[in-house]
């Protein structure tokens, strides 16, 4: 009776919001509520009381004010209480309100399930746009997501409440239903409310439920109709021969939220492929190479692809065939991976192997054949810690992809694994540390020189990026970024000063020697005159602490000395100096870092101290030595007449 | 002729001390510390040769070469304090004013004779004339003196701006006076090692004469013969002046203390050729 009585109360001011006076009113509400700073507190917490005044006009209940749903509100005697009563949707949406009532929504919701959706949770609250409109979040492109936003892997909801279907969205993604939905934008698709409702869904053990067992075939034939003039599956009748004491209903075969056109397990059990594969003496001969064809079940079952049924890879298979399986050539994982196998496909490894070059490995060669694992199990070939060592089964010396790669990159792994990469992955069990498969992607790996590859010249930067990005902002600025410096000569990539598979660590005294090397490829002249003063001289000698180029030009940030921001301008260079000569001063920071006594106009003091010292070594040296030159023969000829003389007894006497 | 005879009776098989202890200490001092500067100065000035490279490597890298040649440096600037502080000590024992103390044979200051015998001895060099009468010093000796002061003061003055180039700039000295420094201490440097391990090597020790060493420096006492031969006019002095003949007795060097002199010696010697090859080499080979 009540209900009545309120309804007609909303239908009177539904036809009363026509007048002025009403719209009038709303105009009072948003006087205050028209404020984005206005609050409350609720349960300790602070929460906006702000409505939108603009969006509300845009909703579907724009024709009722805002009295009409906040019945409780007398627009004459302002302000209204403090705490209104919650808004009551059934009022008007009576229908959908009782099915939710007893939806498993509705049943949590009323348990005080905290996770359980509200009206507005699905509708919104003043904003709320029609199902019809493109922009709602009810629209039917839209309800995979907002259903998703619950019901993905991952969410609280997945994790705390006990439901048996898994991937729900990833899966739906990939169904017939998704592809259409999302690839096609068929707007007659099935989306998750086709199956399960939009306000009535229940669990599939209710009776009453559209997707119970004894509903769910005319849940499908909404869109499926006359499925069985097309459906020779069962037509056939061979499911019913087979077991007729079971009838099977679509999901038997066709698995909720992951069907596609051609799984039909159940006509092709894996127990009939078992029955000759389980046999370790199983093999068949290509070319001339016997090719063992057993397959181990306990070993598959743990296997990623465990929950799978054969036939789920397998598909060329036909009952016309004898073994049903004759000839079905190798599996497409493009299937279920596409992106996956259309990256190996853009790949170095992929189109070699296209090719025809039997080095080059196919994805069984990494991921393994019926024992795959996930790459997060410790003992996966793809786990993090052992991808160097699968890569270097082919990358190391002497192995197959030596035949392929350029000379002097044939220890690569080996100098990964005394990297600081290496090292942190190996020695320290570090997993953010990057792996091969980092820098040179997953599945599509490309030689530096392509354009497209994660390690050519102009892309390492953004892939190291991914870890370093602080480095990355630095060097972004820097002059040595093309962003920065516009030049046809080659700028230096993360690869040229950090070597790419011997990366050091930068503090140790091995990579401070190389990075002179390393800036002296291009920077020639400063390099040369850095080694004629003494920083270079002391460096030469294998001294770590001395000065090299990035303690004075910075590494990663550098800038020209002009630049007010550079370490080396005006405002910064006493300080730079200061890292290792404390007491520099203005007058010390005036030392010609790479100052030489050969030129002449830049530096004369040098220039003529250079050769006031050299002409005074030269002068000494030729006056010395023309007097040693002349002493010698003289004091040899006066040596030997001495011997002479001492060789003639005394008392003889030549004259 | 009769009283030359007796003379000669008077001095034979006797020995005289050129060089008091004192001064032979100081020469001690000028080679250990000058092989130790020559060696850990010329690894830097010639760091880009692999030898020199080497060298440092042997020594310990150039923390220690470093360390090395500042401790050489303190003894150089020591010796050439104690130097000083001895010739005072003599001036005031002689009750000598400086300039008397400059003057007479003894004395290491150039004067006339000198430019004399350097024409004397160019005759003789070329067959012209016999060999000069030279006194208690030659004139190249006394250049290796007055070598050792201007070496010292000019090495030492730039070698201290270059150890404390913050202390000086401070108080106002140019930035860019730490490259001249440099370009001074190192060629200076470079010209004493260069004339001390070739010039001085030959006009004292290599010198046909007294090949392969001449031991005076070292035990002090050379025979009067061997005197009377080489210099003359010292010998002559001798003769003459009472005073001197106090430094003369027939004990000869103890064997001993040849001995080590012997090692000693020949391992400088050879230290210090050794430096000069490798001088050489880097020179021709590795700086143009």
């Amino acid at each position: 009776m009540k209900r009545y009585t309120l309804t007609f109360i909303a239908y009177a001011l539904i036809a009363a919001s026509a007048l002025s006076a009403q719209s009038k009113d709303d105009q009072v509400c948003l006087d205050c509520h028209g404020e984005r700073t206005l609050t409350a507190e609720r349960g300790g917490k602070e929460v906006s009381l702000f409505v939108n005044g603009k969006a509300f006009a845009g909703s579907v209940h724009e024709e009722i004010s805002c009295t009409g749903c906040h019945s409780d509100v007398d627009p004459n005697n302002l302000p209204h209480e403090e705490k209104l009563q919650k808004v009551d949707c059934s009022v008007c949406h009576d229908n959908e309100a009782s099915q939710y009532k007893k939806s498993l929504h509705g049943q949590a919701s009323q348990k005080g399930v905290y996770l359980a959706p509200k009206c507005n949770d699905c509708h919104s609250k003043h904003d709320i746009l029609s199902s019809k409109n493109p922009k709602s979040k009810t629209y039917v492109m839209n309800v995979p997501s907002l259903c998703g936003t619950c019901h993905k892997e991952g969410t609280p909801v997945s994790k705390l409440r006990f439901i048996t279907e898994k991937h729900i969205l990833e899966d739906y993604q990939e169904s017939i239903h998704g592809e259409g939905l999302f690839k096609r934008g068929l707007i007659v698709t099935a989306v998750c409310t086709s199956c399960h409702t939009s306000h009535n869904i229940l669990a599939p053990q209710n009776p009453n439920s559209t997707i119970n067992r004894n509903n769910v075939t005319k849940t499908c034939t909404q869109c499926h109709r006359q499925i069985e003039q097309v459906h020779q599956k069962v037509i056939r009748g061979e499911l019913w021969e087979k077991e007729p004491n079971k009838i099977p209903v679509c999901f038997d075969c066709h698995q909720p939220h992951r069907v596609r056109k051609v799984f039909y397990d159940d006509s092709f059990p894996d127990e009939m492929c078992m029955k000759c594969h389980s046999n370790k003496d199983l093999y068949k001969i290509e070319g001339d190479k016997k090719i063992s064809l057993y397959v181990d079940i306990v070993k598959f079952r743990e296997s990623v692809h465990g929950t799978n049924s054969c036939i789920k890879c397998h598909v060329n298979i036909s009952k016309s065939k004898n073994p049903v399986c004759l000839n079905s050539g190798s599996v497409d994982c493009s299937m279920c991976h596409s992106q996956e196998v259309l990256d190996y496909q853009t790949s170095i490894h992929g189109t070699l192997h296209y090719q025809g070059n039997t080095d080059a490995p196919y994805c069984t060669d990494c991921h393994g054949i019926h024992d795959m694992l996930p790459k997060s199990n410790l003992t996966s070939s793809t786990f993090s810690k052992n991808i160097p060592s699968l890569c270097s089964e082919c990358h190391r010396d002497g192995a197959k992809a030596s035949r392929m790669i350029a000379k002097g990159n044939e220890h690569i792994v080996k100098n990964y694994s005394m990297s600081i990469h290496g090292k942190g992955l190996l020695q320290s069990g570090l997993l953010v540390t990057a792996t091969c498969i980092d820098c040179h992607t997953t599945h599509k790996e490309l030689p530096p020189s392509d354009p497209r590859s994660t390690v050519n010249p102009n892309n390492i930067a953004t892939t190291c990026a991914k870890c370093h990005l602080g480095v990355y902002e630095d060097f972004k600025n820097s002059i040595h970024s093309p962003t920065v410096t516009k030049t046809d000569k080659k700028l230096p990539a993360c690869n040229d000063c950090h070597q790419s598979h011997q990366i050091a660590r930068t503090d140790l005294s091995l990579f401070r020697q190389q990075i002179i090397n390393q800036c002296g490829q291009c920077h020639e002249d400063v390099t040369k005159t850095y080694f004629d003063t003494f920083h270079g001289k002391v460096s030469k000698l294998g001294e770590a602490r001395a000065a090299k180029c990035s303690d004075c030009h910075g590494s990663h940030k550098i800038l020209p000395p002009e630049d007010p921001a550079s370490t080396l301008s005006r405002g910064h260079i006493v300080e730079t100096c200061k890292k290792c000569h404390s007491n520099s001063n203005r007058m010390f920071v005036g030392y010609l870092t790479h100052a030489t006594h050969h030129n002449k106009e830049k530096y004369p003091y040098l220039f003529y101290t250079f050769w006031f010292m050299t002409i005074l070594l030269a002068g000494t040296f030729t006056f010395f030595g023309v007097h040693t030159l002349l002493w010698l023969p003289r004091a040899l000829k006066e040596k030997k007449k001495k011997k002479l003389m001492q060789e003639i007894p005394p008392g003889e006497n030549h004259e | 002729m009769n009283e030359n005879m007796s003379a000669e009776n008077k001095f034979k098989g006797k020995y005289y001390e050129r060089f008091d202890a004192f001064s032979r200490f100081l020469h001690l001092l000028v080679i250990i510390s000058f092989l130790s500067l020559a060696i850990t100065g010329m690894v830097i000035k010639f760091s880009g040769a692999g030898v020199f490279q080497t060298i440092s490597r042997i020594l310990g890298g150039y923390a220690v070469t470093g360390f090395v040649h500042r401790v050489a440096a303190v003894i150089t600037f020591s010796y050439f304090f104690m130097h000083i502080g001895y010739l005072i000590k003599k001036k005031k024992s002689r009750k000598q004013k400086i300039k008397d103390l400059l003057k007479g044979e003894s004395s290491l200051m150039f004067n006339k004779s000198d430019i004399k015998e350097f024409a004397q001895t160019m005759k003789w060099f070329l067959g012209k004339g016999p060999r000069p009468e030279y006194g208690r010093w030659t004139y190249w000796e006394k250049f290796d003196y007055f070598a050792v002061f201007w070496g010292v003061a000019v090495i030492g003055a730039s070698g201290l701006f270059l150890w404390f180039p913050e202390f000086f700039t401070k108080l106002g000295v140019p930035g860019w006076f730490i490259n001249i420094a440099t370009i001074i201490h190192s060629d200076e440097a470079l010209l004493a090692v260069g004339f001390i391990f070739t010039v001085h090597f030959f006009n004292t020790h290599f010198r046909p004469d007294k090949f392969p060493m001449d031991m005076v420096i070292f035990t002090g006492k050379v025979s009067l013969d061997e005197l009377k031969e080489d210099r003359p006019k010292e010998y002559a002095l001798l003769e003459m002046e009472e005073k001197y003949q106090q430094r003369i007795n027939d004990i000869p060097p103890s064997s001993a203390l040849d001995k080590a002199a012997k090692i000693f010696g020949f391992a400088a010697l050879f230290i210090g050729l050794t430096i000069i090859v490798l001088i050489l080499y880097s020179m021709i080979f590795v700086y143009q």
